[in-house]
């Protein structure tokens, strides 16, 4: 008899502990996932400081790659990426960079209309390094008068 | 900081037509609060757009549909592609602004403000068709420059506002008038205020008829910001560059207006035939007016896997410009036969046209849809690529979507 009630309390604290770790864990989990949302704990603290800390992490991460590809831009991280960051994303996005496709010959022509036109300053030496990763990154693609279609998301048509 | 004194400065009313919904506890809310829709990084919910939407450009926004977003007869803001040359105004009050007709060509300088346009003249409501001069332009070999528009730069929503005709004629058109040219409040994209983003217009002919119109709702609501809001000129059929946003000024000029992307090279084609690729000197450019004619198949959506002897319907639009839609073929055989579709007549003039069919496929397989739409003067879409042009305009290639029979 003493045997059995020993392992009955054996069991009742084994119970207290697994629902304590149950607790815990979700606790933690709550905590966990608040800071992955809410990393700096602004909910807590005056909005103002809250925005000027997450603004200079920002900066601190404005020039960030990953995977070849810089971050903020979209642009493919190789030789002269920060000069077209810092003389071609300042009016139009990177966007409209990364989905024209010239030769060197008319970029040098869009790079003079910009200046003509709008306010595009003289690029000096860097003019160079801007169209080489322009020609050499992003070069014009071949299309004919029509090319096939892809990237084609097949799914079953219901009657 | 500046999206946040914004709303201080722009009345509740025009609060439900610049985010596309309605504010339903818009009376109560708190003086300096700051909706969160204007602050939204999301374009999508920004502009309440579909989430297929393709986003060609972020500064400035440029946005466009998928051929199957577009399947509604009307089309909704919903699937409305976005094309700017500047930036989005932000800061507009409907109660003080003004839209003022001056020129050369105009007998009295005249002022009217929003009130008076919706007071003095008679309203009228048209289904517009209205697309990008540069849809299908990521098409062109070699590439042209500019935003890379695929197909979905073109929609068709229903306007309601007062001719041009009325209040250019209330002003006071003079006998030189040749042409008009808009103004408008968005601003430069290098910040400086000495220049326009844009500034067009359209010959007197184009400007007087019926359904050439200042709008001040699209789909029976206030024009949402990013199509416009508060005042709106619509040409249907004509480059959708034609059909200024945000206008404040119409200038009637005794000369073709020389406006931002007026000249040069903008929303113009060689006069002449040239092969790919050749130089076009300036001179040699002319300005486009009607578009040409054109469809899309806007269901099913490319892609689509059928059983054998399954039946497929198709539908889409059709538009020819200024001119109507006659007649609509399909191929499924890359254009060896090409079968007649059914086509509707138009809401109205310059609206587009609706066509279906139904497709039974001979065997198993990979198959396209190819649709051609033909016009009035018995003019068809090509199959391939029309003539290369320096800027990549007026693509009107068949539209063709991916079928499969297993």
């Amino acid at each position: 008899m003493i045997d059995k009630n020993e392992f009955q309390n054996k069991i009742k604290k084994a119970e207290k502990t697994a629902y304590k770790a149950i607790f815990f864990s979700f606790l933690a989990s709550v905590l966990l996932l608040f800071a992955a949302y809410d990393p700096t704990f602004s909910i807590f603290g005056n909005k103002e400081t809250a925005l000027t800390y997450s603004d200079t992490v920002e900066n601190k991460n404005e020039d960030k790659i990953e995977n070849g590809v810089h971050i903020r831009t979209g642009l493919v991280d190789a030789e002269g990426l920060i000069t077209v960051v810092n003389n071609c994303t300042n009016c139009h996005s990177a966007k409209l960079v990364i989905q024209n496709r010239m030769n060197t010959e008319r970029w040098n022509t869009t790079i003079k209309w910009m200046q003509e036109t709008q306010n595009l300053w003289d690029l000096g030496e860097n003019q160079e390094v801007i169209v080489n990763y322009l020609v050499t990154n992003y070069p014009p693609i071949a299309k004919g008068r029509r090319l096939n279609l892809t990237d084609i998301n097949w799914y079953t048509l219901k009657k | 900081m500046k999206r946040r004194s914004f709303v201080k400065k722009t009345v509740l009313s025009s609060f439900a037509a610049i985010i596309g919904t309605e504010l339903i506890f818009g009376a109560n809310m708190m003086e300096g609060y700051t909706p969160l829709a204007l602050q939204e990084p999301n374009p999508f919910k920004l502009f309440s757009k579909n989430k297929e939407m393709l986003v060609l450009n972020d500064k400035p926004w440029n946005i466009e549909a998928q051929a199957h977003l577009l399947d509604d007869k009307v089309t909704p803001n919903s699937s409305m592609f976005i094309r700017n040359n500047g930036k989005i105004p932000e800061e507009i009050n409907p109660e003080t602004w003004t839209l003022t007709i001056d020129g050369e060509a105009v007998k009295n300088k005249k002022t009217y403000t929003l009130a008076d346009l919706k007071s003095t003249f008679k309203q009228h409501t048209y289904q517009l068709t209205l697309e990008c001069g540069g849809n299908g332009r990521s098409e062109f070999d070699p590439p042209a420059k500019g935003n890379q528009w695929t197909i979905g730069a073109v929609h068709c929503a229903s306007w309601t506002g007062i001719r041009l005709r009325d209040i250019l004629e209330d002003a006071g058109i003079k006998s030189n008038a040749v042409y008009i040219g808009y103004h408008a409040v968005d601003a430069h994209l290098s910040g400086d205020p000495s220049k326009e983003p844009i500034s067009r217009g359209c010959p007197m002919s184009k400007a007087l008829q019926d359904e050439t119109i200042l709008a001040f709702q699209m789909n029976g609501e206030a024009i949402p910001l990013a199509h416009g809001y508060p005042l709106r000129l619509i040409a249907g059929g004509w480059p959708a560059s034609v059909s200024g946003k945000w206008l404040n000024r119409i200038s009637i000029r005794d000369k073709v207006h020389d406006g931002t992307k007026m000249m040069g090279t903008a929303y113009r084609v060689p006069k002449n035939p040239v092969a790919p690729g050749e130089k076009v000197k300036d001179e040699d450019m002319g300005i486009i007016e009607s578009m040409p004619v054109k469809s899309l198949i806007t269901y099913p959506k490319t892609g689509a896997t059928l059983k054998e002897n399954q039946p497929l319907e198709i539908r889409g639009h059709a538009w020819a410009g200024e001119l109507e839609v006659e007649k609509m073929e399909y191929s499924i055989d890359f254009g060896a036969t090409w079968t007649t579709c059914l086509v509707e007549k138009p809401a109205n003039r310059l609206a587009w046209q609706h066509f279906s069919a139904s497709i039974n496929f001979p065997k198993k397989g990979y198959y396209e849809i190819w649709a051609k739409a033909i016009d009035s003067n018995n003019i068809a879409q090509p199959m391939l690529l029309p003539g290369w042009n320096p800027k990549g305009y007026l693509n009107n290639a068949c539209h063709r979507i991916a079928i499969k029979v297993v």
